[in-house]
């Protein structure tokens, strides 16, 4: 699935839309230290995260993500909104759990 | 041999918002140059973590990135204030950093960490209440 596909399902809310639409999304990702994520978060993964501040918008950005999937109704501050736009990542929004956001990923990776 | 090129970029301490920039200016050139999507992440993963390490403990620094045919140097100098017990600080989990950076998803004691396993050399040479210089190399 594309990410593309994805933003198309209208599951998430678009915040950003970057230049990567045609990327193929691996997996979904889930972590909240950006440390951790810094050296984990696979590339082409759907990363799902409660942090919305800019320094998850470079994380994305150097570890090559598809995109970032904020869930919890955690908003980007707009600092973070900018750099987003900036930098051309692709950021989704939820109301969703992290774990129920991951889980309809995967789903749709899996049909 | 004159087949290298030398980036030079001074890190700022006081403003978090802006800490990566050096890394993101690297990783889009050495995309440019046609470096391999792994080796790039390598080093934009490295560099990030220590120029993250640099705002937060060092008031920032200057960061030197030579790029040769078949290898890319980093050299991160700071004059902060040093790492007192460096073994320590390459400990995974093991963190100083102050609670806003921890409130941020930093500080979690992994940057040295990181930084060791995404090159294929790291050197720290520290001096309490002088700097620190962390020299990080990856092959190509």
């Amino acid at each position: 699935m594309t990410l593309q596909e994805l933003v198309d399902k209208n599951i998430f809310t678009v915040i950003n839309l970057g230049d990567n639409l045609n990327t193929d999304i691996t997996t979904p990702y889930c972590c909240d230290l950006l440390s951790i994520a810094m050296g984990k978060a696979p590339a082409g993964s759907a990363w799902v995260t409660v942090m919305g501040n800019v320094n998850t918008i470079a994380v994305a950005s150097l570890t090559e993500v598809a995109c970032i999937i904020l869930a919890e109704g955690v908003f980007l501050d707009d600092t973070a909104k900018m750099k987003a736009k900036e930098q051309n990542i692709t950021v989704l929004s939820t109301e969703k759990s992290i774990f129920e956001a991951a889980l309809s990923i995967y789903q749709l990776l899996s049909d | 041999m004159n087949n290298h090129i030398t980036l030079t970029y001074q890190v700022s301490g006081d403003d978090f918002t802006r800490a990566g920039e050096a890394s993101s200016d690297v990783k889009s050139k050495l995309k440019q140059m046609g470096v391999s999507p792994e080796m790039v992440r390598k080093v934009a993963i490295a560099m990030y973590e220590g120029e993250i390490n640099m705002v937060i403990h060092a008031h920032g620094g200057i960061i030197r990135v030579t790029i040769s045919p078949d290898e890319i140097i980093m050299v991160l100098k700071d004059q902060g204030p040093g790492i007192p017990d460096v073994e320590k600080a390459m400990q995974a989990g093991y963190s100083t950093a102050p609670e806003n950076i921890r409130s941020l998803g930093f500080g979690a004691g992994m940057g040295l960490p990181n930084m060791k396993n995404h090159t294929d050399e790291m050197d720290i040479k520290t001096q309490i209440g002088v700097g620190t210089t962390v020299t990080m190399k990856v092959k190509l």
